[in-house]
């Protein structure tokens, strides 16, 4: 059959499973959108942000564990895609993003349009890739999708000429579709000596981060700590592996963490980290996390084995495998005493909410929520103080049911990536939680999520304010409040009625809660409107720098 | 002090690119690179890029790091007696 390259790659995304992208068109990205326009699988979705369009495609991947695709033009499009991109590198999320290019024949002339998009995109992705010749697309394609979801997982970039989009090749049939590379083999001997340092532990806790959700090993990761006994604490990235109503739940370790989670990490003895990578926020000060804990590592990734902390044992493997394989050789172990250690270390120190008996307050409306809800509901957030609200608040209870922007810490990341979570999953509810800062950056996606009829739900804590910031400078810089209070007052409520989406503002209601369950319950966008006191903290906190154990508040 | 040096030896697949892709990850890892020099293997699909560098406390995760870039397909490590740069010193009098 006679393709052109923009065809070409239309059928090899078929053929890979994908049904739904994201982007947007432009000049030189012209014939792929041609190419797209005949296809009767794929179902285009016009982002109005080629940002827009990477969170999109993010919100697709985070839910299913699946590479997810997005696109735009040359130039400003794939500049726009840059920090979507470099989101899903830090938060280890499969995307394979293509974007067009100026004619081969002009690269290097600084033509209209024109940024080397390869060269940009080689920090911020596993592998990219600038297409030379039609011809190669058989193999890059594939590989692309191989090397998002192979290993770690992470983005990749294919960067095609308009040129190379045009040029026809004739081909017998398409190249298989990717399959993922085969595991590592964990070293069995390893494993043994990880069981040995289990058993004979007396205060072991064990640590999980998102790396078990990409391996698929949640339940084999509770299973390890109902049988060893293992108070069992969760990275923000990790948070939904363990439920937090679960006995040996320690909640999120860290800067935000209870300051029950942290002191019983300073007491053990033993860490069992699996899928996870010693993130600054996370282990506060790194010469005083936990500093009589040996520790066991296991990760896909080797790269991560002694980079922030030298483990005892350092396990490169697949978390599932491994975990299975721990298993046998792990002695049931109730480990009464510590884990009564440990209830006790609840007792004295629990996580303060102040105000959880009112929706209106900012723990109070992550609770009402999570009250209104059940498991099957998706929970996206933005980025500031109410991400951490909800990361403490929220009854999180199965993996890949919370969507947050972990390692890049992008505001904006909220709404369209709950529309890729809702194109993906469309019977689920997709709530996400947003503050006033954060919405407005990525604020033209309401008009997307409207097109498309989603059903996301975006609970606005409005607090006039960048609130972390705010807290910041507050609790650190003297009070000196500067350039985080927003001076003039957004009517959001008529934005998102300007967009199309149904409004629910809790300001104005004498029932919050009855509002609450309406705009849940009702299929379709909406936005939920709720004023926030800007003088919430968000409490503990690690100032940073210091030991985890050093917390304010809270 | 005199801080030791170490030269590096990749193969890597010829791709275009894979250069900035080396010199990229030492550069944003903030490793300083000595010196550099590349050249295709003859008669194969690879090149081979030796790098000289100084063998300072992050050297192993550097090493760690160029070994999961995608088109190099091995890291060995040599000694700073190893005379690659050496014998090219006469083109730098």
């Amino acid at each position: 059959m006679q393709l052109n390259g923009a065809q070409l790659i239309v059928r090899l995304l078929e053929q890979q499973g994908i049904t739904t992208l994201a982007g947007v068109p432009g000049g030189a990205a012209l014939p792929l959108y041609d190419a797209l326009s005949q296809s009767t699988i794929l179902h285009h979705v016009l982002a109005r942000h080629e940002q827009g369009a990477g969170f999109i495609a993010q919100g697709m991947a985070r839910v299913s564990g699946k590479a997810a695709v997005c696109l735009s033009s040359s130039g400003p499009g794939a500049t726009n895609l840059v920090t979507a991109i470099a989101d899903a590198k830090l938060d280890s999320i499969p995307l394979v993003c293509i974007t067009g290019q100026v004619p081969s024949s002009m690269i290097g002339t600084d033509a209209f349009q024109e940024v080397d998009t390869y060269g940009i995109s080689i920090p911020i992705t596993k592998h990219n890739w600038l297409v030379r010749d039609v011809r190669d697309l058989l193999e890059i394609i594939p590989a692309a999708f191989r090397i998002a979801e192979s290993g770690r997982p992470g983005p990749v970039w294919v960067d095609v000429p308009k040129d190379v989009l045009s040029a026809k090749i004739e081909i017998e049939a398409l190249p298989l579709p990717a399959v993922r590379d085969a595991l590592p083999e964990a070293d069995s001997g390893l494993i043994g000596r990880a069981a040995e340092l289990i058993n004979a532990a007396r205060t072991p806790v064990l640590y999980l981060g998102g790396g078990v959700i990409a391996a698929e090993a949640s339940a084999a990761a509770v299973a390890l700590a109902e049988k060893a006994g293992l108070p069992t604490t969760m990275t923000l990235m990790g948070l939904g592996v363990m439920p937090m109503d679960h006995s040996l739940s320690l909640g999120m370790l860290g800067m935000h963490g209870a300051r029950y989670t942290n002191y019983a990490l300073e007491e053990a003895d033993l860490l069992i980290v699996l899928g996870a990578r010693f993130d600054d926020r996370a282990i506060g000060n790194a010469e005083k996390f936990c500093p009589n804990a040996a520790v066991v590592h296991i990760d896909i990734d080797p790269a991560e084995l002694g980079k922030i902390r030298r483990p005892n044992v350092a396990i490169h493997g697949d978390v599932a495998r491994v975990l299975e394989l721990l298993l046998t050789q792990v002695q049931a172990n109730p480990r009464a005493a510590w884990v009564a250690r440990v209830n006790d270390l609840k007792r004295q120190h629990p996580l303060a909410l102040p105000g959880m008996d009112d929706p209106r307050s900012h723990y109070g409306l992550v609770r009402a929520v999570a009250s209104l809800l059940d498991d099957e509901a998706v929970i996206a957030t933005d980025v500031g103080q109410h991400q951490m609200w909800v990361a403490q608040a929220y009854p999180f209870r199965r993996p890949r049911q919370w969507l947050t922007s972990g390692g890049l810490g992008t505001m904006g990341f909220g709404m369209p990536t709950a529309i890729g979570a809702a194109l993906a999953q469309p019977e689920r509810t997709v709530v996400c939680f947003s503050g006033d800062g954060s919405l407005k950056m990525n604020i033209q996606e309401m008009d997307t999520a409207v097109e498309e009829g989603v059903n996301i739900k975006v609970v606005l804590m409005n607090n006039q304010s960048l609130g972390l910031v705010h807290q910041q400078q507050d609790m650190f810089y003297g009070q000196r409040i500067f350039a985080a209070d927003y001076r003039h007052q957004t009517n959001f409520q008529m934005i998102a009625a300007g967009f199309g989406m149904a409004v629910y503002d809790l300001d104005k209601t004498d029932d919050p809660r009855a509002m609450l369950a309406e705009a849940l319950a009702a299929r379709g966008p909406a936005l939920i409107h709720c004023s926030i006191d800007v003088n919430q903290k968000v409490f503990p906190m690690v100032p940073p720098g210091a030991a985890n154990t050093e917390m304010i508040g809270g | 002090m005199d801080v030791q040096k170490v030269v590096l030896e990749l193969t890597v697949k010829n791709h275009a690119g894979v250069m900035s892709h080396v010199c990229g990850l030492f550069a944003r890892r903030a490793f300083n690179v000595e010196g550099i020099l590349c050249m295709p293997i003859a008669g194969s699909d690879e090149s081979r890029i030796w790098l000289l560098v100084f063998d300072d406390a992050r050297l192993s995760q550097m090493i760690a790091q160029v070994e999961k870039l995608e088109d190099v397909v091995r890291v060995v490590r040599h000694g700073a007696d190893h005379q690659v740069f050496e014998r090219l010193e006469e083109f730098f009098k």
